[in-house]
C-alpha cells in the first residue's frame, strides 16, 4: 500500500539547515496498523506529514497504492488526499461553526457528491463511531473523545485507504484514548491501513507493527502482539 | 464554479458567521453611503452656487448712480447722481447695435395688504425689458407691458409666494391690492428660480411708481441688456462706453470712483465660472476620498477574515480542497456580500438625498442629487475592490500548506 525508499527531509532555520529524515525506507500493506514512535524532534510527525502529501520530501520515493506521489501540484495533492487518505489530528481540528453531520459531510463535498447522498453517507459514518444522536450537535457541545470520534467519522467518509493519526490520543484521558483506540481497532479489522503517530507505550502496542523513529532515522520495526483495546474499555 | 452545492455551502458560511458577515457588509454599506451623501451633498451645494449666481440674465450691464468725492467742471464734490427717463432714450439711441433691451428699476419697500393679509414686500419699477434681465417665468397673466409703462397704469405682476400668503390658494388674477395705500390690480403672477426672496416681489411700471411720487422723472439703476451674439468682448467695450457716455452726460470725472457704478454680470460670470469648475473639484475629490476609504475599509476586513479563517481554510485543504477551490469560495462569498451590501447602501443613501431634498436649502445644499452612473460606478469600484482586496490574502492562505494552518498554537 505504501512504499518509502530513501526519504530525506530538511528544514532551513536561518541560516542552518535542520535534517529532520535522513534516509528513510518503509513499507505498509494494506490492512496493517502501525504505530509510528519516537520522541519530539525524532521526526515522526514529518514522516507522516509526507505521507500525507501534506508536505514534500527532499529526497526519495514515495508510491501510494501504486501510485507515485512526485511532483504534485497543491490542486493534484488535495485531489489525491481526498481519495487515497483520511487525516485524524491531536486537536481534532473540525470547523466550529458546523455540526457533528456536516463536518463529516464536508470531504465529500469536495468529491462533488450530491448533498442528499452525502447526508446519507456522513450519517451511517457517524452511527458507524457512535455518534449518531449527536448529528446535529455542534463540536464545542461534545467532549474531547466525541470530537474525535466525529474527526474519525470524517476521515473514513470518503472511504479511504489509509487513515493518518497524529497523536490522536494526545488531548485525550486514558479510559477516552482506549474508547477511541477500539473504535480505530475496528476500522483496521474492516481493512483500512492504518498509521498513527504517537509516543504513548500502551497506545503503540495497540496496533499490529510499531516503527521506532530516533533522528531522523527507523532504529526499530517489528511486529507486536496485538493488544485488544476492548478489553481495558469494558 | 457557480452551482447549487456552492451556493448553499455560502449561505451557510454566512449564517453561520453573522458577525463576521454583518460585518464586512456593513462596512461596504456605510461606505458607498457615505460616498452617496457626499456627493449628493457636493452636487446640492453647486446647485444653490448656481441658484444664487446663475438665475439671472448674463448678458446685462447695471448702471448704479452714486455720490461724486471730486468737483468737475465747476461742480461741487459730494453731489448725488440721479438718473432720468431721458438716460433711458439716450442710451438706447446712442447705442443701437450693441442693445437687445433696457429697463429701470426703481425698488420700494411697501405694506401690501389685502382684506385681511398683509405683509411688507419690495415694490419694483420696471420696464417690460426686465422680465428677462431677472428671467422671471409669468405662470398667470402677464407681465407689465409698454402699454403699461405709458398709460402709468396702477397694474403690479406678483410673485407667487406673494400670492400664496395674500390669496391663500385662491387666485389673484385681476383682484385689487393694497400697496402702500394705493389700489393695484393684479395683472399676472410669476415664480422665479432664484430662491423664495425672488418670489417675495412686486413687478409695476416704472412710470407709475414716478406718477406716484410726485410725478418725477427719477430712476434708480438701469439694465442694460447687449446682444448676447457681442460676447464676451463686446460686453467689456459697451460696458466701457456706457461708462464713458454716462460720465459725461452727468458731469462725473473720468476717475470719480464713486460717481457711479458699473457691473457688467458677463465679467462676474467668468469668475463665477471659475469658482463653480473650483467647487466641482472638491466635490469630486471628496467624493474620491470617501471612496478610498471604503475600499481601505474593505481590505482591513477582508485581510481580518481570511486570517481569522486560516485554521479553517488549512482544514479544508487536509479534506481535499483545491487552492482554487478555497480562493473561489472565500471570492464568491466577499463579492456577495459587498454586491448585497453595496446595493444596500447606495438605495439607503440615494434614499436619504430624496428625503432630505429641499430641507436643507438654509446650508445652501439644494436638491442633493448622485447621478445614477457615478453611483452605479462607485458600488461596481468597491465590489471590484472587495474582490481584489479578497483574492491576495486567500491566494496566500490557499498557498499555506496545510500542516502550517493545522498547527496548533
Amino acid at each position: 500500500m505504501i512504499e518509502i525508499k530513501e526519504l530525506h527531509k530538511s528544514y532551513a532555520i536561518g541560516q542552518n539547515t535542520l535534517h529532520v529524515l535522513k534516509g528513510i525506507n518503509f513499507d505498509v500493506a494494506e490492512g496493517e496498523m502501525v504505530a509510528i514512535m519516537g520522541s519530539s524532534g525524532s521526526g515522526k510527525s514529518t514522516l507522516l506529514n509526507i505521507l500525507g502529501m501534506l508536505d514534500v520530501a527532499d529526497l526519495g520515493t514515495y508510491t501510494l497504492d501504486n501510485n507515485p506521489i512526485k511532483n504534485l501540484d497543491e490542486t493534484k495533492a488535495a485531489i489525491y488526499r481526498n481519495k487515497f487518505l483520511g487525516f485524524v489530528f491531536q486537536s481534532f481540528n473540525l470547523i466550529s461553526y458546523k455540526t457533528a453531520l456536516e463536518n463529516v459531510m464536508l470531504p465529500l463535498y469536495y468529491q462533488k457528491v450530491g448533498r442528499k447522498e452525502r447526508k446519507e453517507r456522513a450519517q451511517k459514518f457517524l452511527e458507524q463511531v457512535g455518534l449518531g444522536p449527536w448529528a446535529s450537535h455542534h463540536p464545542n457541545e461534545l467532549s474531547g473523545g466525541q470530537k474525535q470520534r466525529v474527526a474519525i467519522a470524517r476521515a473514513l467518509v470518503s472511504e479511504p485507504k489509509v487513515l493518518l493519526a497524529d497523536e490522536p490520543t494526545g488531548a485525550l484521558d486514558s479510559k477516552t484514548s482506549y474508547e477511541l483506540m477500539d473504535v480505530l481497532q475496528t476500522i483496521n479489522n474492516r481493512g483500512i491501513t492504518l498509521l498513527i503517530v504517537t509516543h504513548e507505550e500502551d497506545i503503540a502496542k495497540m496496533c499490529k507493527r510499531i516503527v521506532h523513529l530516533r533522528d531522523g532515522v527507523i532504529v526499530e520495526d517489528k511486529k507486536v502482539k496485538q493488544v485488544s483495546a476492548r478489553s481495558y474499555v469494558e | 464554479m457557480w452551482n447549487r452545492d456552492q451556493w448553499q455551502e455560502m449561505f451557510y458560511t454566512l449564517s453561520k458567521n453573522k458577525l463576521r458577515t454583518t460585518l464586512s457588509g456593513f462596512t461596504v454599506a456605510m461606505g458607498i453611503f457615505i460616498f452617496v451623501i457626499l456627493f449628493g451633498f457636493g452636487n446640492g451645494l453647486k446647485n444653490s452656487f448656481e441658484q444664487f449666481f446663475l438665475d439671472d440674465s448674463t448678458n446685462t450691464v447695471w448702471l448704479y448712480p452714486g455720490q461724486t468725492e471730486k468737483p468737475y467742471r465747476g461742480f461741487k464734490a459730494k453731489r448725488r447722481i440721479i438718473f432720468r427717463n431721458d438716460d433711458l432714450s439716450d442710451i438706447a439711441q446712442n447705442f443701437p447695435f450693441f442693445i437687445d433691451y433696457i429697463s429701470p428699476r426703481i425698488s420700494r419697500g411697501a405694506l401690501v395688504k389685502r382684506g385681511k393679509e398683509s405683509n411688507n414686500y419690495t415694490i419694483r419699477g420696471v420696464a417690460p425689458g426686465h422680465q428677462y434681465a431677472e428671467k422671471t417665468i409669468v405662470t398667470k397673466g402677464r407681465y407689465i407691458n409698454e402699454a403699461d409703462v405709458l398709460t402709468k397704469n396702477k397694474f403690479a405682476t406678483i410673485g407667487r409666494l406673494v400670492e400664496k400668503d395674500l390669496f391663500g390658494n385662491k387666485s389673484s388674477l385681476g383682484q385689487q391690492i393694497d400697496v402702500g395705500g394705493v389700489s393695484f390690480k393684479v395683472i399676472g403672477v410669476f415664480k422665479d428660480e432664484g430662491g423664495d426672496n425672488e418670489e417675495r416681489l412686486i413687478y409695476i411700471p416704472y412710470t407709475t411708481r414716478q406718477r406716484l411720487e410726485k410725478s418725477n422723472d427719477h430712476i434708480e439703476q438701469i439694465i442694460v441688456a447687449f446682444r448676447p451674439e457681442l460676447g464676451h468682448a463686446g460686453a467689456m467695450a459697451l460696458e466701457k462706453k456706457l461708462n464713458t457716455f454716462m460720465r459725461k452726460k452727468h458731469n462725473i470725472a473720468p476717475n470719480d470712483r464713486s460717481g457711479i457704478y458699473v457691473r457688467n454680470v458677463a465679467a462676474d460670470l467668468k469668475e463665477t465660472q471659475q469658482f463653480a469648475s473650483v467647487l466641482q473639484l472638491i466635490v469630486t475629490f471628496v467624493g474620491l476620498g470617501t471612496l478610498l476609504a471604503g475600499i481601505i475599509g474593505i481590505s482591513n476586513i477582508m485581510v481580518f477574515v481570511v486570517k481569522e479563517r486560516t485554521k479553517e481554510l488549512g482544514i479544508r485543504k487536509a479534506l481535499g480542497a483545491t487552492p482554487k477551490s478555497v480562493v473561489g469560495m472565500i471570492l464568491h462569498e466577499s463579492v456577495f456580500i459587498t454586491t448585497i451590501a453595496g446595493y444596500a447602501g447606495l438605495l439607503t443613501g440615494v434614499g436619504t438625498l430624496a428625503l432630505i431634498g429641499d430641507s436643507l436649502e438654509d446650508f445652501f445644499i439644494i436638491n442633493p442629487f448622485i447621478s445614477t452612473g457615478t453611483a452605479v460606478g462607485a458600488t461596481l469600484i468597491l465590489i471590484l475592490f472587495g474582490a481584489v482586496a479578497g483574492y491576495i490574502p486567500a491566494r496566500r492562505a490557499a498557498k499555506i500548506k496545510p500542516i502550517i494552518a493545522l498547527r496548533d498554537e
